[in-house]
């Protein structure tokens, strides 16, 4: 059964200190899966993927990735795991095309100067290729680092916020990307704060104090916590704000100008009130589904209030 | 299932083609590696000294009297000789002197009592390694006042009737390796080592410690680069900036201190080499040791401190405390020392310079392997 998991973790657990950062991750992510990890800023999510590819060690637990113990056969799965750091981590002080060609000869690739080639030429720094790294922008820097990560077709890809500070049109490319190489049954860990980019993952998994919350298909996320949400909308909202948060029934709100979503789990008591509040402030209410980030929303507060 | 142990050139390679990139684009170091050599040459090369005691030396006796035993009781109550070994012949004495046993040899004539007795001015000679002219020339100068402090105090019985007059023997001296007692020639090659022990410590001490604090030490650790291959790797750099400062030194010493050069070229770079690649081992060790930057330089300093005291660059190595010259023997520079003048002024030959040259590469191996254990695989 275990045979078409790429990752399989139990009960990772790690400790910076007295604090207790990741707590009881279990993971499993099947081969040619794209699996997207949230969770808020400190949550764990850097850590726990540091423990799947051997960069760190778990207090306790245990696990495999591409069927290597990550405890005991670190050194294989770094020779078939593509890793890409959260932090820029390659060498200002070398070229682009130098940094691609260390990554090569370090994985003992063959056809080097024409896969570095080709590489350049997909992420158009062609022209560019004799350029210092340090020189690049952000964005840039992390496309660099997304091809280098990639280069020596691993079978597993673990990408931290890969695509923080990268530009739309790029996104769209890089996953377009990603699901190409899924179909091809590579599989995918990535981190992300994007919800467009956690709705594009086959599965999403959301951790908040070291802990996972809930994981599954979007959908299957979304169903597993009862949420219901109505959508007000009008020119009143932010006067209406205080008065509609307070109402009975109401577990959170989250303002887009001129609409805001409002989440519960008594679905008709939830009704009731928004309709009173509608008609004193003159506003519209309807029934809306209930998105991965009203439910994310919704998983943190519930952590926060533990 | 594949096992996956072996150390790979590949991978090796690509590191040190890596670090000879960064080294070329780091022009701060650049400057240092030329810059560095000169400067400390000249400094130290004009300004230090030593007043060295208890050197070991060794005497050639063909007579046994109360009047030798007089002069050696004296020799020894000036403070600066210590007798260890009595030697058949001048060859046993030169050849001590040539391996560096003994800073002096003692050498008492047959029958010189009896010359003595008869008035016929007889001669002890001193023979002395004045490779460092400073260490040797107050113990000369000791031993030159021998005679007449001889005979106006301590003579008694038989010989008594010699006490009071003028002088009744002589001292004569022979310095050897370096005639004219040029302090540059000792220092200079000494010198040598302790630029090399520096910058070579220095510059490697850094090189794990830079990783970790700009963050690529996470990107190295998730390739499946082995310890070994880093650490070794990351030196070859070094090593050929070795060879270009003991270049630049052996050019300022030849040409500016003008000193002799009697051994073989190729001799001395062999040991450079081997005391390059020891300096090195050091560095990357305590790169590994290290927290950070902060913490590799403090290491690198409490490094240094030892090899300048103790190592018989600044105080000749027979004339130092017992627990110090123990120390002093852990050090590469001490042997690094040895072998630097021995090729310099003595022209000492290979097999001469084995028993200072093996302890160099073991040294480096044991420092190697502790390197390669201290090397934090993760980033715990
Ligand atoms: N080396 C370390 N030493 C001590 N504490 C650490 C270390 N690395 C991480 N932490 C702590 O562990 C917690 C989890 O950090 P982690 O980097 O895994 O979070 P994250 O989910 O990746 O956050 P972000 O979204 O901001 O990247 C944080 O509280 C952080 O301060
Ligand atoms: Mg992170």
């Amino acid at each position: 059964m275990s045979d078409d998991l790429a990752i399989n973790v139990i009960n990772l657990n790690k400790f910076f200190g007295p604090k207790h950062v990741v707590k009881d991750v279990s993971l499993q992510v099947k081969k040619g899966e794209i699996y997207g990890f949230l969770g808020p800023n400190g949550s764990g999510k850097t850590t726990t993927i540091r423990m799947m590819c051997g960069l760190l060690t778990p207090d306790s637990g245990s696990g495999t990735c591409l069927g290597y113990d990550i405890l005991k056969e670190s050194a294989e799965i770094k020779r078939h795991v593509g890793y890409m750091t959260q932090k820029f981590s390659y060498w200002d002080d070398l070229t682009i095309r130098e940094n691609l060609d260390f990554v090569a000869r370090m994985y003992s690739m063959l056809g080097r100067s024409q896969i570095i080639n080709e590489t350049l030429e997909t992420l158009g720094l062609s022209d560019r290729a004799n350029q210092l790294t340090g020189s690049l922008s952000g964005g840039w820097k992390q496309r660099l680092a997304l091809a280098a990560s990639m280069l020596h077709k691993p079978d597993l890809l673990l990408l931290d916020e890969p695509t923080a500070g990268v530009d739309p049109s790029a996104r769209r490319d890089f996953w377009e990307e990603l699901h190409r190489l899924a179909a091809k049954g590579i599989s995918v860990l990535v981190s992300t704060h994007y919800m467009d980019e956690a709705e594009r993952c086959h599965k999403v998994a959301y951790i908040a104090y070291g802990k996972l919350l809930a994981q599954g298909a979007a959908d299957e996320v979304i169903a597993s916590q009862g949420l219901s949400t109505f959508i007000l909308k009008g020119t009143n909202l932010s006067k209406a704000m205080e008065r509609i948060e307070s109402a009975p029934g109401v577990q959170q709100t989250v303002l887009f100008g001129t609409m805001m979503h409002v989440s519960g789990l008594d679905k008709d008591l939830l009704r009731q009130s928004l309709q009173a509040a509608a008609s004193e402030y003159g506003l519209e209410v309807e029934e809306a589904d209930t998105g991965l980030e009203d439910i994310f929303i919704h998983l943190m507060k519930q952590a926060d209030s533990n | 299932m594949k096992r996956f142990t072996g150390f790979s050139f590949s991978r090796w390679w690509s590191i040190v083609i890596k670090e000879f990139l960064q080294l070329k684009r780091d022009r701060i170091t650049f400057a240092m590696i030329v810059a560095i050599p000169v400067l400390q040459l000249v400094l130290f090369g004009y300004v230090i000294n030593t007043d060295p005691k208890n050197m070991p030396t060794a005497i050639i006796s063909n007579d046994s009297s109360v009047m030798t035993r007089t002069i050696i009781s004296a020799m020894e109550q000036s403070g600066y000789f210590k007798f260890v070994a009595n030697l058949p012949n001048e060859e046993a004495g030169k050849a001590a002197l040539s391996r560096g046993k003994v800073l002096f040899v003692v050498n008492i004539p047959t029958n010189f009592t009896k010359r003595v007795i008869r008035g016929e001015y007889p001669s002890i000679l001193v023979e002395a390694d004045a490779t460092d002219p400073t260490a040797t020339a107050m113990a000369l100068a000791a031993v030159m006042q021998l005679p007449s402090s001889v005979v106006t105090r301590d003579l008694t019985g038989s010989l008594a009737f010699l006490a009071g007059k003028s002088a009744p023997f002589e001292v004569r001296v022979h310095r050897l390796y370096n005639p004219e007692a040029i302090n540059q020639y000792n220092i200079v090659p000494g010198l040598m080592g302790v630029i090399l022990t520096m910058m070579m410590v220095l510059m490697t001490g850094l090189a794990i410690t830079r990783e970790r604090e700009r963050g690529t030490m996470e990107n190295l650790l998730a390739m499946p680069v082995r310890p070994l291959e880093i650490m070794t790797g990351k030196i070859v750099p070094y090593i050929a900036i070795g060879l270009i400062q003991a270049t630049i030194i052996l050019l300022v010493a030849l040409l500016l201190f003008r000193l002799p050069f009697f051994g073989n070229i190729l001799l001395l770079y062999f040991v450079v080499l081997l005391f390059v690649a020891a300096n090195l081992t050091v560095g990357i060790m305590l790169s590994s040791i290290a927290g950070n930057q902060l913490q590799a330089m403090q290491l690198t300093m409490f490094y240094f401190l030892p090899n300048i005291l103790i190592s018989g660059f600044m105080f000749p190595f027979l004339g130092m405390p017992k627990w110090a010259q123990y120390i002093g023997s852990i050090l590469p520079l001490t042997y690094f020392n040895r072998l630097v003048r021995g090729i310099f002024l003595k022209g000492s030959s290979f097999s001469d310079l084995w028993p200072n040259i093996w302890p160099m590469m073991v040294f480096t191996a044991i420092v190697m392997t502790i390197a390669v254990k201290f090397y934090k695989k993760t980033l715990d």
